[in-house]
Parts: structure tokens; sequence; C-alpha cells
């Protein structure tokens, strides 16, 4: 054992270098990503008001915030609700859509990844949204469909709680062809062009067939990459939410864990209990994460 | 042909049906204006006079495309308390160095993680990529507790360090940097270089197409952000913050508010469209490999 640990250390000696490279960008990391994770699940377990020192109450929060908290629930609901429409539908879209684009000639396919990518690099212009649902007559949304006769008035779009989670959902998944969107289109550039020869001389007779048993199997690692991606942002619905529908949202129908985080945090001063919902936000980006690399080992199989 | 894009495939290529082509290039089509009409309306109010701004039915193509917004914009903002000319200092000094201090820091990191081997390597690397995993809303209140603990509270350095040691880029570097042939960095070796005089004269600059990656998906997070929570000095703000009061200030200034939506969406997507290629060559290294 001793003789195992010594080899160890002599071998980190020799690779003093590496280590010497690894350290600043390594310690920021500790001190600003793992340090942070570590605070906040310790935390989870106080009661603590940024003014007295933090006091041990055990699982108190954790029972609190699944037994107690209504407005959580709706929140779970809701942020479950965005990432099994918004995660798997934006997952699917980036992989199409770069797809499709693939296929294109050069010249107009820089233009159309400009196209579907735009959106997501533009900044937080998501506001754009807010003048298209403007709740007056001269919102796009509401004077479009005056004009044609749907409607007879204008609708508050962003103030009734029936409209609220679709508009979310759509301004969402404008916003989500990125940089898994772009991961897509460079793999598929990468994907050898004789495997598709070969293919075609082994009988695949459709470009379906040539999709599940070539293309995708040579994109694994891509493929895993965006649905991380994907996955990650479709569960920290917040930005939009709070822009769209204000914050917080009507009767609450817009809320999410992360804002009811940011609720707890920054509004109510009650930081043990907002790392709860931090931690069990981890928890549960972790899991979907390591279900979802799990069935992505699958395909073509 | 009236048709205004033609759709040629790039490659003849065995097993495709005219059909089959020609859906999915209508979806494309379809999906890709909705993509792009929120932005193209952007763009025309900008342009567009106060009256055609409040026009019922409303229009998406300007009529009378005028630049008093934009003077307005100026005008707005000459009254204003702290100069604007401030606020674009502070967000260009704030992409400016956490752009470059990202890149450095991160390619650093990425050498030894793709070319060395020792101890702790593959550990190291495992924990970046189990925090591409997380959002960082999750970190929010402790992080704010480490800041003040730094005295990094309301300073520009809130924003700039962190973002030093974001994920992605240390791992976009490091899948790019594997494809690195070894000879060439064995033959430095053998001519006696350093390890820190190899990754600067030898990787650094054969990894320059990766660098536009980090520079560009860095600089789209940095000018986003508003320094919300760790910046309270108005002279410090950044013109995204000055953006949004602006946008949010109602229909006295819609024209102004898209003035700045326009300003505020041109920059990081024309610095997309001058490094494209170079994004998607570095992509199309990067996959979840161990």
């Amino acid at each position: 054992m001793s003789n195992w640990w010594s080899l160890k250390v002599q071998e980190m000696k020799n690779n003093k270098q590496s280590y010497v490279l690894l350290a600043p960008y390594m310690i920021l990391f500790a001190v600003f990503t793992i340090l942070p994770v570590m605070i906040s699940m310790i935390l989870s377990f106080t009661y603590f008001n940024m003014l007295e020192f933090p006091k041990f109450i055990g699982w108190n929060n954790y029972s609190r915030l699944f037994l107690e908290d209504d407005i959580f629930l709706v929140a779970i609901k809701n942020t479950i609700l965005f990432a099994v429409i918004t995660g798997p539908i934006s997952y699917i879209a980036c992989f199409v859509f770069a797809w499709i684009i693939n296929e294109l000639t050069p010249k107009m396919r820089a233009l159309m990844t400009l196209v579907f990518y735009a959106p997501s690099i533009s900044g937080n212009v998501f506001f754009i949204w807010l003048m298209i649902f403007s709740g007056d007559r001269y919102g796009i949304a509401n004077g479009f469909l005056i004009k044609v006769g749907i409607l007879l008035e204008p609708i508050q779009w962003l103030k009734k709680e029936e409209y609220i989670l679709p508009i979310i959902i759509i301004v969402q998944l404008w916003l989500s062809l990125g940089t898994g969107f772009l991961a897509f289109i460079a793999g598929l550039q990468t994907v050898d062009r004789t495997l598709y020869e070969a293919g075609a001389v082994d009988g695949v007779r459709n470009r379906w067939q040539e999709l599940w048993y070539i293309t995708l199997p040579s994109m694994r690692p891509q493929l895993m990459f965006g649905a991380v991606i994907q996955l990650t942002s479709s569960l920290a619905v917040a930005e939009v939410s709070i822009a769209l529908a204000g914050f917080p949202s009507v009767n609450y129908a817009a809320e999410t864990i992360v804002t009811h985080l940011i609720d707890y945090g920054t509004t109510r001063f009650e930081m043990g209990y907002a790392s709860s919902i931090a931690t069990v936000l981890f928890i549960i980006m972790l899991c979907t994460n390591l279900i979802v690399q799990k069935l992505l080992r699958k395909v073509g199989e | 042909m009236s048709m205004p894009f033609s759709f040629k495939l790039r490659t003849k290529r065995v097993n495709r049906s005219f059909w089959g082509s020609f859906s999915l290039f209508t979806l494309l089509a379809c999906f890709g204006a909705f993509m792009i009409l929120p932005l193209v309306y952007a763009v025309n109010n900008a342009f567009k006079p106060l009256d055609e701004i409040f026009l019922f039915p409303p229009t998406l193509f300007v009529r009378n495309p005028t630049f008093n917004n934009f003077s307005d914009l100026l005008n707005l903002l000459g009254e204003s308390w702290v100069p604007f000319s401030r606020y674009i200092f502070n967000t260009v000094f704030i992409t400016l160095m956490g752009v470059v201090g990202h890149v450095i820091f991160a390619s650093a990191a990425a050498y030894p993680l793709a070319k060395h081997r020792f101890p702790g390597k593959k550990i190291l690397f495992q924990i970046v990529v189990l925090s591409l995993m997380f959002t960082p809303a999750v970190t929010a209140i402790p992080n704010y507790m480490v800041m003040s603990w730094l005295g990094l509270i309301d300073s520009y350095w809130a924003v700039i360090i962190p973002a030093f040691a974001y994920s992605l880029g240390l791992y976009l570097m490091k899948q790019f940097m594997e494809q690195m042939p070894d000879a060439l960095l064995e033959a430095a070796k053998i001519d006696g270089a350093s390890e820190y005089r190899i990754f600067w004269t030898i990787v650094m600059p054969n990894v320059k197409p990766a660098w536009l990656t980090l520079i560009i998906l860095q600089f789209q997070i940095l000018w986003g952000s508003d320094g919300n929570g760790f910046i309270y000095s108005e002279q410090l703000k950044s013109l995204h913050f000055a953006a949004n009061q602006i946008i949010y200030g109602g229909i006295a200034r819609a024209g102004a508010a898209a003035a700045v939506a326009l300003i505020l969406m041109s920059v990081p997507i024309t610095l997309f469209v001058f490094s494209q290629s170079k994004i998607i060559e570095t992509m199309a290294s990067s996959g979840m490999k161990e």
C-alpha cells in the first residue's frame, strides 16, 4: 500500500508541470462551482436568514418543501411539464433541423444555421415576445387574430393562467436551438461518407434507414453532448418565465423550481430553505441526465 | 425559377426520393420562418416611426423607415444620470476580460487533460463533465457568500473571475486538443522545451479555431449578463441593465426600446456570422467521450 502511494507521489512529482497548467482553472472552478454546491448542500439542513449564524434543523427544510409547500408542488409540476415538453422536442428539433440543413449547399447551410441559431445567440431579446403577446390590440398576436376575425377583442395573453404556460413553452422552444444544435451540425459533417455508400450496397433502402443504421450511431458522442445541454436548460427555465409572466406570475401559473428558489433566496431571505430547493434541483438534473445517457447508448442497436 | 431559394442537394446521394426531400425542405422553411420572424419584426420595429409602431392592425415590415428611434435613444441616454458611454465601457470591459481570461485559463487546463497522463486526470475531467449538468441558479446563494468573503461584491470582478472557469469551454477545448498529433509535441519535448513553452508556442497557435468557439460562446454569456445580484453601483452596471430599463419603460419609450433591442442583438449575431465555420469545426470534435 505504501509502495503504491509512494509510486503515485513520484508520478505526481514527475508531472508537476501538468498540475501547474491545470491549477489556475481548477482553483477558480473549485471556488466558484464546487465549493458553492457543497455549501448549498450543508445550508439545506439549516435555518439561515443571512443575519444570524445558521442553525441546524435536520431534514425540516425538506419535509416542509414536500409536505407543506403547495407552491413548490406547482413549481415541480410546471418544471417537469417544461422539461417533458421542451426537452425532447427541442432535442429532436435540434437534430432534425441539423439533419435537413446538412443536405443543403454550403451557402444555404450557413444561412439556415444562422436562421435557427440566431434566436439563442441574440442575447436576451426574448422580450420581443412581450410585444408580440402584448395584451392590447397593438400586439402582433392580438392584432392579427382580430384582423382575421378569430378574436373580437384583445386577450391578456400573459395575465391569463391558461395561456401563460403554452406561451412560455413556445418562447423556450424558440430559444432552445443553441449549443446542442451547433454540435449536431458539426457532428453530421464528421460522419464518414463511405459508410453511406457501403450502406447502399448492403441494402439500406431510404433515408430513414440510413438515419437509424448509419447516421445516428456515428454521432453518438454529439447526441450525448446535446442531450446534456438540452435537458439542463429545459430544467432551469426561469428567465423567460420572469420576463414574460412577471414575478411572481398570476396565481403562480408560471412558477418553476428556479423561480421558487429565487423567491425564497432573494426576496424572503430564507437561505436554508432556498438551498434545499437548489439541492433538490441539482439531484433531479443529475438523475435525469444519467438516465438519458443510459438510454442514448442504445441508439442504433 | 420563381422560388426565392432553390434547395439543391450538395452531393447527389443515393436513396433520396423527390417527395421526401420536398416535404423535409418545406418543413425546414416553415420552422425557419418561425425562428426568424420575431427577429425580423424587431429589426423593422427599430426603424418604424412612432405612429407605425402603434398602427392597427400591427405590421411586420416598416413602411416609412426612419432613424428617429436611434436619435431618441441618444437623447434619452444623454439625459441619464450615468453617461451612456459608461454602460458601454462596462459591458465591453467585462466581456473582453472574461473572454480573454477564459480562453487562456481553459486552454492551459485543457492541454494536460488532453495530452498528459497523470494521477487524478480522469476524476478532474469527470467533475468538469458533471458540472455541465447544472445551472448556475443552483449555486446562486452560496456564490454570493463566496463573493462577499472574497470582497468582490460590487465590482466588475464578481462577473469576470467566475467566467474564467466556466466548464463548457474547457470541455470543448480538451476535445479539440485531443486531435492534435502527438508527434508535434514529442518533437518539441526532445528539443528540450518545457511544458509551458510547448503549451504557449505550439499548442495555443494550433488550437486557434477552437479559440473562436470559446470566444463566441463566452461573449454571448457575458454580453447578455447584467451582473444582477453582484453589482449595485449605477456606474458599474452593464449595457444590458440600461437597456432593460428602457425596454420596460412603457409606451413613451417604445421607439427607443426597439432601437436598443436591435443594437443588443446585432453584435453577437454579427460576430457569429464571421466565425461560423470555425465554430462548427470545433464542435465537430465535441462529444461525451470519457
